[in-house]
């Protein structure tokens, strides 16, 4: 957000700081809730990263005498079915969840945002036609489109990402865009153009920076459904493949079968996927404030 | 009006056909006629006032001179120079000489840009100077529109309405432009500060000989800072004349209504009403021979079937209208 002073310091005026640390300082005292969301999210990230160091069990032993552990003593979070430590697991799926989370999320949104700008933008015949596609992709439900496409790619993580991230682009895709139709009627755009600023230009520094605040929304909306979407997959046999952890197939595989028996099963990873949602959304509103320079007085 | 010096702008038979599109296969089943055949032209350093009521096509006028909307048909004439034929690359030096500066001040800053790099843009576009001799440009800009160059590093949303009409004109001037359109430019503004607005545009032509297409809807402040007055309706121009003559001694029906419509300071001063009755009829389907004719109360028979034609009737004061 600190862009250097260009001019001497008597040119700074009103509430900008000079310095990026200083900047951080004031941002966090300003959006509270927002330090809250990335400290749960850099938890979950750091979780992640030294899953090997962090968790206290390996996650893959089997031990047929701990089958199903109470919460306490070693199994902190207790057992599954096959021995296998809950809170080792869930560790270790940060790294599957998260990469799906963030991957899919990224890259849909990133490539919505683009395909929107450019329709809104450009309109005409451009528009017309990938407007009817978008259509036709929205007719499909997210699962079934994310069935058929790692159904075709074959399972891996990477196939995942992409499954899960090709379904979020109608969406954004037509949210940019119709934000974008609205921008592009802007005088500053106008003006923009009276200069002789290159369309391409104008679209990046005029356009694109003002669809960031619905952008964000929707981005960290969808960073929740994107793990769940990955749990369905993976339940059907379809996403990132067994023994490999992820919170979505801890979570979907014992639902039915165990959450009268050792409800552990289904609290522990619910938990921690609520939790990433949940610090995510914090995140993305506190960015969203932050990056709105006219949130900032 | 003789001219002994080429006008800057020169506009002539310019007109803006709006398709109105329908249907799947987005076919064409009509137009709107917002500018249909204008011809005027304005002098370096000259204003022209283009005054009319709202949806008369003023404002299209104004973008299509600049370009900012392709004209349908017509020449506009830069310092002798046809720009509806130039190609996107080679209009490109030709906006330098021509800026626009739009009415409502709050949506003509983008809100996430900072002003000096706001005024510095269309610097940076033609590639003007060096970083540091753009920061001094956008200072000394600043100080020419009356802002503090301390205030560069603010956001459009912490100036006023007033400063950011400013910031909006000091972008206008950034590259020396021989010509600006003013598009309405103070009547989002309150009163007191119109004329701060008003008298900085009237300065600003003095120092650096500008010339204006000042678009208003506000027959006092056209008065104020004119030259010369076009008046239009639906499309046309009805009345095009010199301002003292226009407003002393006002040719069309048209005019004349306009101007018995100022509301007069002084309640003692009694003057006679001419009221215009109705709307504008819609551009799509413009009434046939003088567009103003249903609402004329001096109407003829042949003010249903034909035309008038702009005519000189008094040295630098034209009209069209059959009856004059």
């Amino acid at each position: 957000m600190s862009t250097p002073s260009p001019a001497a310091g008597a040119t700074r005026e009103g509430p900008i700081t000079p310095g990026l640390l200083s900047d951080i300082f004031y941002l966090m005292r300003r959006y509270p809730l927002g330090v809250a969301g990335a400290i749960i999210m850099s938890g979950f990230v750091f979780a992640a990263v030294f899953a090997t160091w962090v968790a206290p069990l390996d996650p893959f032993t089997t031990n047929a005498r701990a089958s199903l552990a109470k919460p306490g003593g070693v199994y902190l979070m207790g057992a599954d079915m096959m021995g296998r430590d809950v809170l080792s697991r869930l560790i270790h799926g940060a790294r599957i969840s998260l990469a799906v989370a963030l991957g899919a999320t990224l890259i849909g949104s990133g490539l919505g945002a683009a395909i929107g700008l450019a329709c809104g933008y450009l309109g005409g015949w451009f528009d017309l036609i990938v407007q009817r596609i978008t259509e036709v992709m929205q007719a499909l439900p997210l699962l079934v489109m994310a069935l058929v496409i790692t159904a075709s790619l074959g399972p891996s993580l990477q196939n995942t990402i992409i499954a899960i991230a090709i379904p979020l682009i109608p969406t954004v895709s037509r949210v940019i865009r119709s934000n974008v139709l609205s921008l592009r009627e802007m005088p500053y755009v106008e003006a923009a153009k009276a200069t002789g600023m290159s369309e391409w230009r104008i679209a990046i520094i005029h356009v694109l920076p003002n669809t960031l605040a619905p952008l964000i929304v929707l981005a960290t909306a969808q960073l929740g459904s994107t793990i769940l979407t990955e749990a369905s997959l993976s339940f059907l046999g379809l996403g990132v493949p067994e023994p490999y952890p992820s919170w979505g197939r801890m979570l979907s595989e014992s639902a039915a079968e165990y959450v009268r028996t050792a409800p552990w099963l289904v609290i522990y990873p619910g938990l921690v996927i609520s939790l990433v949602v949940f610090g995510s959304n914090l995140l993305g509103d506190a960015l969203r404030d932050a990056l709105d320079p006219r949130q900032r007085d | 009006m003789a001219m002994d010096k080429t006008p800057l702008i020169e506009v002539k038979n310019l007109r803006k056909f709006f398709p109105i599109k329908k249907g799947l296969l987005r076919r064409t089943i009509g137009h709107v006629r917002a500018v249909d055949g204008v011809n005027f032209s304005i002098n370096p350093g000259e204003t022209l006032g283009l005054v009319g009521e709202s949806g008369c096509g003023k404002t299209t006028v104004g973008r299509v001179v600049l370009r900012l909307i392709e004209p349908s048909d017509g020449a506009i004439e830069v310092s002798g120079r046809d720009i509806t034929t130039l190609g996107r690359a080679e209009l490109r030096p030709m906006r330098r000489q021509m800026q626009i500066v739009f009415q409502d001040p709050f949506s003509s800053l983008n809100p996430r840009i900072r002003a000096g790099d706001i005024v510095g843009e269309p610097l940076k576009v033609h590639g003007v100077g060096d970083k540091k001799e753009r920061q001094e440009r956008v200072a000394q800009l600043f100080a020419r529109v009356g802002l503090r160059p301390a205030q560069m590093n603010n956001y459009p949303h912490q100036f006023s309405g007033g400063q950011r009409q400013r910031i909006s004109i000091a972008r206008a001037l950034a590259l020396d432009p021989g010509f600006i359109v003013a598009d309405e430019p103070v009547s989002a503004l309150d009163v007191s500060i119109q004329a701060q607005v008003i008298n900085l545009l009237m300065d600003l032509q003095r120092d650096s000989n500008l010339a204006y297409l000042f678009i208003s809807h506000n027959l006092a402040v056209v008065e104020h800072i004119s030259h010369r007055v076009a008046v239009m309706y639906l499309g046309r121009i009805v009345e095009y004349a010199d301002k003292a003559s226009l407003f002393a001694r006002p040719q069309h029906p048209y005019t004349e209504a306009l101007l018995a419509a100022v509301p007069l300071p002084d309640p003692e001063l009694q003057r006679t009403k001419v009221r215009v009755d109705g709307d504008v009829p819609s551009p799509i389907r413009p009434p046939p021979g003088c567009h103003f004719h249903p609402r004329c109360r001096y109407a003829e028979a042949r003010c249903k079937v034909e035309a008038p034609v702009l005519k000189e009737i008094a040295p630098g004061h034209q009209v069209a209208c059959h009856l004059r």
